[in-house]
């Protein structure tokens, strides 16, 4: 497969995460686009990560154990995730405690 | 076209069309299902990219325990289509209108690139191999490694402090 | 100590330091104090010039290297100080009557208060400090920094009763037409530097032979307006008289010892350019004759003692511009010693008369003040006698030496000189006449305080009469004794160079004879005249009209400066602060209201809604990027 598909379909699972933290209200969904946009990034890097091989086949690379690094960053990717996850929904939690709703306009309080 | 391809684009329209529904559907705990779809298709994809360990990764960590944890979130708080609360259209559509406009214009910037031909190697490759990964990861980024162990611990710390009544 | 030239940096350090603490502690020391610290540091600067002059006139030179000043590239300019026969020659001028006007100004300054006397002494330091500077200096940026110390002192010490308007404005004036000439002067630095690459003197004469005439020409003449402005010159001389409204021994520092000899010492110090530029040297001769020639004959009516003087000055210091532009610089710089001499005798004379008449100046106000003030008479006659050029006091030898060597050149030039030291002789022995003869003119109170001056001041005015008498002596000329002028035999060193290259002309000793004898009659004459006629002044009511009575306004100079440069330059001013105020002001300020609105309008935008702020935050990736692919097209 060419790249620019895989190039593509990130950037088509980008921007869809980016539509739903535009039109929604609710912070819990909010934060799921967010989950998906972080996906997008890992599935391009993956994608790259074997470009680069080709190239060894080649012959025109000649490093071994090309493209870990960049599962590698996907790895640690989801390890950030995970801990962002735990705290965001704990934060989420809270403010649903507080003001029983999961609605993100009622934190403007940043205005002032 | 072979069998490669065709799960290529089944893949991929199983990725984006559940992705979609994960930003159109009323119901969040729908959305919390689309989405673990979405993610079941990208480890498809890893699969198909020889990257097993990851789409292993991605399905425990992303799929099991991340979107478990959402849905549980969620039915705690009782949230339905009901509660769900909503945007006024208007805003709706410059939003819709905002990401494809981002969608449309890095599509243009990107689709010139110089690589923009190049391969990518599909079922073959041993990079994304457990024996690979392992041995890099704990060689040369065993420090980032333990660091995260730490950010896991603090994450869970705060988690704890935040969630605890005053 | 071996060699004292090596310690040559502490002659100017003395006064700086007396500066700083007259300065710095004005508010606690006691007058005493102030005038021991303040006469004090002058004397020790002139003990160690004395012992440098001794070792310089065996015939020992240096330089004396501080710390670099700057560096830059291949140009490096130090901080140095130069010892050779001229430098040391002025510096036992300038703290020998600086040490003489010090010691008169604690008696004549003490009715001020602590505060203020300590301020005067530490202002008189200063001005000893720069002008030390500016002869010691061994490059001309030194140079410039006692050039500019010596006009910040003098605008301090001619406004230093700042509470008159009018002193102000004097101080004023004396700094900007000081400044007039040292655009000049900086102007004449750069070009050196930019042509040969340094400014040290000894470099820059020895590379002058680098130099296109067009080059030395106009570095003669940028210097040359330097000059005017510090040493009182036309166009520039105004300040001068002005300079009048500064305490008397303050007048008498600028005039005698320091301040307007600073001209004259720079082109000594070039003659070797000056020589290499004959139309600047003509130049130089006739704007020195006419400065003679103008200010003699203003000074002849004036009625103000201290302004009689100040032309006088003024008037005298042509005749040093002529001596230089005619290549006499040994002339020159012989006429500014004794020049030194009876000019702060005759001031210091007219500040002891103006301190018994309790600060009137005006001569028509005087009259019979011999049997009052016998010391300051007695000593007062002999500076007359000295500047009116009458044998064998001083001003006859040096004057001689001028006038001889502008014969030499032309005889034009003689006429118009002796005509100005006929001049001299005339309005200064007006002014002895209508002081200290006849009977007292002024109100019954003056007549019933007068009274001789204190030891402190009086005994300057002893030494020196007692130099202007004697002082003359070091310059016999040739025609008189074989050999006899030991300042010559002096500074030759200095001058050699010129004096190979110009080859100055001889003149038939009998001429020489001939004509000192025949301008000696004359100014006898004139001064019997001055003596008989001013001797029985009555005070009349009657104004001096027609040709009198422009003399008597300066020629008007003043005003004609005011109509064409002043008037005009406010009115331009006052054209500019418009454009200022309703100009720029109005954009600045509408920048600023812009801002204001803009930020009030841009500042609804923070809604708090996060919501928003992505919804920007894409667009504004959105317009970057598409600016990114627009510019890559």
């Amino acid at each position: 497969m060419p790249i620019n598909y895989y190039i593509f379909t990130a950037l088509a699972l980008f921007s869809i995460g980016i539509i739903g933290v535009l039109t929604r209200r609710n912070a819990i969904i909010i934060f799921m686009c967010i989950e998906l946009m972080l996906n997008a990034v890992n599935l391009l890097l993956v994608a790259f990560s074997k470009m680069q091989l080709e190239d060894m086949n080649r012959g025109i690379l000649k490093i071994a154990n090309n493209g870990t690094d960049a599962q590698l960053f996907v790895f640690f990717i989801m390890v950030v995730a995970a801990a962002e996850v735990t705290v965001g929904l704990a934060i989420i939690v809270m403010m649903y405690r507080n003001t029983h709703s999961v609605d993100v306009n009622f934190l403007n309080r940043l205005k002032n | 076209m072979n069998i490669t391809h065709i799960l290529f684009w089944i893949l991929t329209l199983m990725a984006l069309g559940s992705a979609l529904m994960v930003i159109t559907s009323k119901n969040p705990v729908y959305s919390v299902l689309f989405l673990i779809a979405t993610f079941f298709a990208i480890s498809g994809h890893y699969i198909l990219l020889n990257a097993q360990f990851l789409a292993i990764v991605n399905l425990i960590v992303y799929a099991g325990a991340i979107m478990v944890l959402f849905l549980f979130v969620i039915m705690l708080m009782n949230l339905n289509a009901e509660t769900e609360p909503q945007k006024n259209k208007w805003l709706k559509f410059a939003g819709t209108i905002a990401g494809g406009c981002l969608l449309l214009i890095m599509v243009a910037a990107i689709k010139d690139a110089d690589a923009k031909s190049t391969i990518v190697l599909m079922k073959q490759g041993e990079t994304g191999l457990i024996h690979n990964l392992g041995n890099v990861l704990f060689k040369d980024y065993v420090v980032p490694f333990e660091i995260s162990s730490v950010l896991f611990l603090s994450a869970m710390v705060g988690a704890v402090v935040l969630g605890k009544k005053e | 100590m071996n060699n004292i030239i090596d310690y040559v940096w502490l002659v100017p350090l003395f006064p700086l330091v007396g500066f700083l603490l007259n300065g710095l502690l004005r508010n606690s020391l006691s007058k005493p104090l102030t005038g021991i610290i303040g006469s004090g540091s002058i004397l020790a600067s002139f003990v160690v010039s004395v012992l440098i002059f001794m070792q310089v006139k065996t015939g020992a030179t240096g330089i004396v290297t501080l710390f670099d000043f700057i560096s830059y590239d291949k140009t490096n300019i130090p901080f140095a100080f130069q010892v050779d026969q001229l430098s040391s020659l002025f510096l036992l001028i300038i703290t020998g009557i600086g040490f003489l006007i010090h010691l008169y100004s604690t008696a004549y300054m003490h009715d001020e208060t602590d505060m203020h006397f300590a301020r005067y002494f530490a202002y008189l330091n200063l001005f000893v400090f720069s002008m030390l500077l500016l002869v010691l200096g061994a490059n001309y940026v030194i140079m410039f920094i006692g050039w500019e110390g010596v006009g910040l002192c003098s605008y301090l010490l001619i406004g230093y009763w700042f509470k008159n308007i009018e002193y102000t404005s004097a101080a004023k004036k004396a700094f900007v037409m000081n400044r007039i000439g040292d655009l000049g002067f900086l102007l004449a630095v750069f070009w050196i530097l930019s042509k040969l690459g340094t400014v040290t003197y000894s470099e820059v004469f020895e590379k002058v032979n680098l130099l296109s005439a067009n080059d030395i020409t106009i570095i003669t003449l940028l210097l040359f307006v330097g000059a005017t402005g510090k040493s009182a010159q036309i166009p520039l001389y105004t300040w001068l008289p002005d300079a009048m409204a500064g305490p008397t021994p303050v007048s008498a520092l600028i005039h005698a010892a320091t301040m307007v000899t600073a001209g004259i010492y720079m082109i000594a110090r070039s003659n070797i350019l000056y020589t290499m530029a004959p139309t600047t040297q003509a130049v130089v001769t006739i704007i020195g004759l006419a400065t003679a020639l103008f200010a003699a004959t203003i000074a002849l009516k004036q009625n103000d003692i201290k302004k009689v003087l100040a032309y006088s000055t003024v008037s005298q210091l042509g005749y040093m511009f002529l001596g230089l532009g005619v290549g006499a610089f040994t002339g020159a710089v012989f006429h500014v010693m004794t020049h030194a001499f009876f000019k702060a005798l005759l001031f210091l004379g007219a500040g002891s008369v103006i301190h018994a008449m309790h600060h009137e100046q005006d001569i028509r106000n005087m009259g019979g003040l011999k049997k009052y003030l016998p010391i300051t008479h007695i000593t007062f006659l002999l500076g007359c006698l000295a500047i009116a050029g009458i044998p064998p006091f001083s001003g006859f030898f040096s004057k001689d030496e001028i006038l001889a060597a502008a014969y030499a050149k032309n005889p034009i030039l003689y006429v118009l000189g002796v005509a100005g030291a006929l001049m001299t002789a005339f309005y200064m022995f007006r002014l002895y006449a209508m002081t200290f003869l006849g009977k007292f003119r002024g109100t019954h109170e003056q007549e019933h305080h007068l009274h001789e001056s204190p030891a402190a001041m009086t005994i300057p005015l002893i030494v020196l009469a007692a130099l202007s008498v004697v002082g003359g002596l070091v310059g016999i000329p040739e025609v008189l004794a074989h050999n006899a002028h030991a300042l010559e035999e002096f500074l030759a060193p200095v001058f050699a160079k010129s004096t190979a290259l110009a080859k100055p002309h001889e003149i038939p000793h009998s001429t020489e004879l001939l004509m000192m004898g025949g301008v000696t009659a004359l100014v006898l004459g004139i001064i019997a005249y001055a003596w008989g006629k001013f001797s029985k002044y009555e005070k009349s009511a009657e104004e001096s009209a027609g040709f009198g009575k422009v003399l008597e306004n300066k020629w008007y100079v003043d005003e004609i400066y005011e109509a064409v440069i002043t008037k005009p330059v406010n009115a331009f001013g006052k054209l500019l602060a418009k454009v200022d105020k309703y100009g720029i002001d109005w954009v600045v300020n509408g920048v600023g209201r812009s801002v204001q609105y803009a930020s009030r309008q841009v500042r609804l935008l923070q809604s708090g809604q996060v919501g928003n702020y992505v919804l920007l935050m894409v667009v504004g990736i959105i317009i970057l990027f598409a600016i990114q692919i627009f510019l890559k097209k």
